[in-house]
């Protein structure tokens, strides 16, 4: 017999932002349960073991695994029941979660409310339609970080790395400290898609190179890698095949792009965004069905886990709220549309009513000494000038809910 | 000992032969040179089975393939290999309906069933054709056939039935000796009444050291994009546009594992090895796939991968050696040549048969059950399976929800799965969006605690480990 399980908040997945919920919905007086694929809470964090998370939640520089460990301490603390190597099959329109566990077999679980947490995965050699042999030696980026933090071993020691996303620099520098040479970072942008202190901490500070516009055009070996072509890219983003050049490697990771692992979402009409891959969703991080909610890098890819906890707390305290009202108010909505220059504002959707509303947005190129700007019908509600924006870190914008009139349009004047 | 028969190869022409041996008192050995079966061109082809209706009739790819697809789902079913017959189309526009009618004609000949659908009766059988798209020549008895689970049941079920299998044997020598052969590989010698050579790529080397006819052999290479299985509900049967000289040309369709694939294409090679995709060859599948089919979705790509043709002459070269008596050769065998597989296995049994003329066993394996995949079983099946064993619960590969449970039984079935692609060719973990991304390090830790063998011993496939090297010691 299948079991029945009955909870007001049910949060699939049991990194930084199921955490993060969990902890807000239980506080908000919520019975929660975390479903977590893994064997331990704490999702990619635990493979995390580099300095850099927690500085602006917890005002104190720690690693990975360490900002895992003080969220995990908080919830075990916490009358929240947590399911570990527990791996959600599926989840329909009303709301019913059935998961699979070695220990408790199938169940299916009864919300009143859903916070999806499930991160995001990596882009692979097969998405980007990378030509040539198939041998061992390329990997994704948090592939090999896991190989290496977690199981104690080097997939390899000539490294070339293609895409400056934020795993792979970190991994440039862990690689390098492990004793492998990393040869080259190759980026098909004409600027780093990670962030500022990664290029400086993990490439400047170690010699690395890093190319950009260029793009791997081939890989070589077989059974594993030999080497690999590459060459620099023009205006299309396609490579200037007479420029290719052959670098020898014994490894290639990949580190390009992030993708929202929405994938449960499938069977269920939510509204989704083309741009960031996760959920259209307002300022309480509910989706375009009631009572659900999304947040973290399954919502939209963040570039702090700080971001990720406080974004995790709105949707949990939400969804509490809508547990225990049956329902969330009626309400206007307004919708936020991010344009001239910013790739994707988020929320999407904000509620009319009073207090300060933060908008999470990127923009989609560099920019220098430019403007943003957060407009409604002809009232400014925010604007202010900055040196330097760039597509590897989020921004941030406050606005006053009460001013709104219509729609939120944010973007940069130049 | 001597054996009765040695075949050399374990691609799907191998083990079929070998299976079908199998089930006579014989002694029997397949010799592969790679660490597992189906490695080379049975892992990378369309995994179609052809209806039969282009090949040039009275050539025996016409006889092998309108036989092979007799046989084959009978195969599948009792192979339960994943498998589907849902038909195929050869989509023209207005102007190629001629080229249409030149194909039914060939059809008719070679005994297969076809019909010529217009554009409102092909929308019937799969709606995303593009709009050009005025005709069809519809054939029901074509499907779809996982070509290396095919091939891993057949050896499997071979073993189970008596047949050894040495894997990574590459062959180096074949001695014509009184009454047989001896037959040398990088790990032994072993002595043989019969040489069945189902060496495919290597074919015509292996007829060279074995001192048979000489054939002169054309390598060419296809390239293919897998897309996410999100796509499959856009593919409802196999799309080929009209054939060229060059083949069958870049076809649309599901795959009997869930996903759409676009491909292959055509390029001549001289290096028999050479299985690397290509940019230009990719860019001509983005180019020709909108030309037949409307829903063309490279975004949602997971893979590119290619896979040879061997080609000697035009046709299947099936026959006993005219030159070594007990010698007998199954090379050429390019498309259609899974399709064609079973019959090609019937054809050589029957060979051995009047050459040995030996009993049958009794008692053999017929029926080989899988074990359904986590997805396709019920809820109170799935949790007796958990109680009996709690691996049933604990989800390894999340893309494709393989269990930790399906991964153990690979790794100790008949023809054990011992490397991170092996294990994936029998269970699927490692062949969803992700590509291996999360559970490849489960995968490898699991295949190293079922084989004893440390981290750094475990093998993606054709020797070469992922985890290289161990991390500094810290003091």
């Amino acid at each position: 017999m299948m079991r029945n399980l009955d909870f007001d908040v049910v949060i699939i997945g049991g990194g930084p932002a199921g955490m993060a919920a969990a902890l807000s919905a239980r506080a908000n007086g919520a019975s929660a349960v975390i479903l977590e694929r893994d064997v331990r809470l704490g999702g990619i964090l635990n493979q995390c073991i580099h300095q850099g998370f927690g500085l602006h939640y917890f005002g104190e520089e720690m690693t990975g695994p360490e900002y895992a460990d003080r969220f995990r301490k908080l919830v075990e603390k916490e009358d929240i029941t947590v399911m570990l190597e527990s791996m959600v099959l599926s989840l329909d329109g009303d709301k019913r979660v059935t998961v699979l566990s070695p220990t408790e077999g199938l169940c299916r679980i009864n919300a009143k409310a859903i916070v999806l947490a499930m991160g995001c995965r990596e882009r692979t050699a097969g998405a980007i339609a990378l030509a040539g042999s198939r041998p061992a030696g390329i990997y994704t980026a948090g592939m090999a970080q896991k190989i290496c933090n977690v199981d104690g071993y080097l997939v390899g020691k000539e490294v070339v790395i293609l895409g400056s996303g934020d795993i792979g620099l970190i991994m440039a520098r862990r690689m390098t400290t492990e004793g492998a040479r990393v040869k080259l970072v190759i980026e098909l942008m004409p600027y780093s898609s990670g962030l500022k202190r990664n290029i400086v901490q993990c490439l400047d500070d170690y010699d690395i190179p890093i190319k950009y516009s260029h793009t791997v055009t081939r890989v070589e070996g077989s059974p594993a890698l030999t080497g690999l072509y590459y060459a620099p890219v023009d205006e299309n983003r396609r490579p200037i095949l007479e420029k290719e050049q052959y670098i020898s490697c014994d490894t290639l990771l990949l580190s390009v792009g992030l993708i929202p692992e929405n994938d449960l979402l499938s069977g269920l009409n939510v509204e989704m965004s083309g741009i960031t891959q996760g959920a259209v969703v307002d300022e309480n991080r509910m989706t375009s069905i009631d009572g659900v909610f999304s947040c973290g890098n399954v919502l939209h890819v963040h570039d702090l886990v700080d971001n990720v906890s406080k974004e995790a707390e709105i949707a949990g305290k939400a969804a509490a709220e809508y547990a225990k009202n049956g329902g969330a108010p009626d309400r206007d909505y307004v919708s936020v549309r991010a344009t001239d220059g910013v790739r994707y504002a988020l929320p999407q959707r904000i509620g009319k009513g009073e207090g300060k509303v933060k908008i999470f947005l990127r923009v989609g190129d560099v920019y220098k000494n430019c403007k943003l700007i957060a407009e409604s019908g002809d009232k400014t509600l925010f604007s202010k000038k900055f040196m330097v924006l760039a597509p590897g870190e989020m921004g941030s914008l406050e606005i006053d809910r009460s001013l709104i009139d219509g729609d939120v349009v944010v973007r940069l004047e130049k | 000992m001597i054996y009765d028969c040695i075949v050399i190869g374990g691609g799907v022409i191998g083990t079929a032969a070998l299976d079908r041996l199998a089930r006579y008192n014989l002694d029997v050995l397949l010799l592969e040179k790679e660490d597992d079966v189906a490695s080379f061109t049975t892992r990378a082809n369309s995994g179609i089975v052809h209806a039969g209706y282009d090949c040039e009739p009275d050539t025996a790819k016409a006889r092998f393939n309108v036989r092979g697809n007799e046989l084959i789902w009978r195969d599948a079913e009792e192979l339960d290999v994943p498998h589907l017959k849902c038909g195929s189309i050869v989509v023209a526009t207005a102007e190629q309906k001629n080229r249409l009618e030149q194909l039914k004609q060939k059809a008719e000949k070679n005994g297969v069933e076809v019909k010529i659908l217009d554009r409102e009766q092909t929308l019937a059988i799969e709606p995303n054709v593009a709009d050009g798209i005025q005709y069809s020549l519809y054939a029901p008895s074509a499907g779809i056939i996982s070509p290396y689970q095919l091939a891993i049941a057949y050896a499997d079920r071979a073993i189970l039935n008596g047949a050894k299998i040495e894997l990574s044997s590459p062959v180096t020598e074949i001695k014509k000796v009184e009454d047989g052969f001896t037959v040398t590989t990088t790990r032994g010698e072993y002595k043989s009444k019969m040489v069945i050579n189902c060496a495919g790529a290597n074919g015509a080397q292996i007829n060279e050291l074995a001192g048979a006819e000489h054939f002169e052999t054309v390598y060419r290479r296809g390239d293919y994009y897998v897309l996410d299985n999100s796509e499959r509900k856009n593919v409802h049967t196999v799309i080929f546009p009209l054939p060229t000289a060059a083949g069958k040309g870049i076809l649309v369709a599901p795959t009997a594992d869930g996903n759409v694939i676009y491909g292959p294409t055509a390029v001549d090679t001289a290096d028999q090895t050479d299985t690397a995709t290509s940019r230009e060859s990719l860019d001509s599948i983005r180019a020709n796939v909108p030309l037949s089919y409307k829903s063309a979705a490279f975004n949602k790509c997971i893979r590119v991968y290619a896979g040879l043709r061997t080609l000697i002459g035009h046709d299947f070269v099936i026959k006993q050696s005219d030159v070594l008596d007990g010698y007998i050769m199954a090379i050429g065998i390019c498309s259609p040549g899974l399709s064609s597989a079973p019959a090609i296995a019937e054809y050589i049994e029957d060979m051995v048969i009047s050459k040995l003329n030996p009993s049958k066993k009794e008692n053999t394996v017929c029926i080989m059950p899988r074990h359904k995949r986590l997805m396709e079983l019920g809820d109170e099946e799935l949790d007796s399976l958990i109680a009996k064993d709690s691996a049933w619960g604990r989800i390894v590969c999340r893309c494709e929800k393989v269990t930790e449970a399906e991964i153990v039984e690979a790794i100790h079935s008949p023809l054990a799965a011992t490397t991170v692609d092996a294990v994936k060719r029998r269970t699927r973990a490692g062949m969803g969006r992700c590509q291996g991304g999360f559970c490849g390090p489960r995968v490898m830790e699991i295949i190293s605690r079922e084989l004893n063998i440390p981290l750094n011993e475990v093998k993606k496939g054709g020797g070469a480990s992922i985890a290289r090297y161990r991390v500094k010691e810290v003091e």
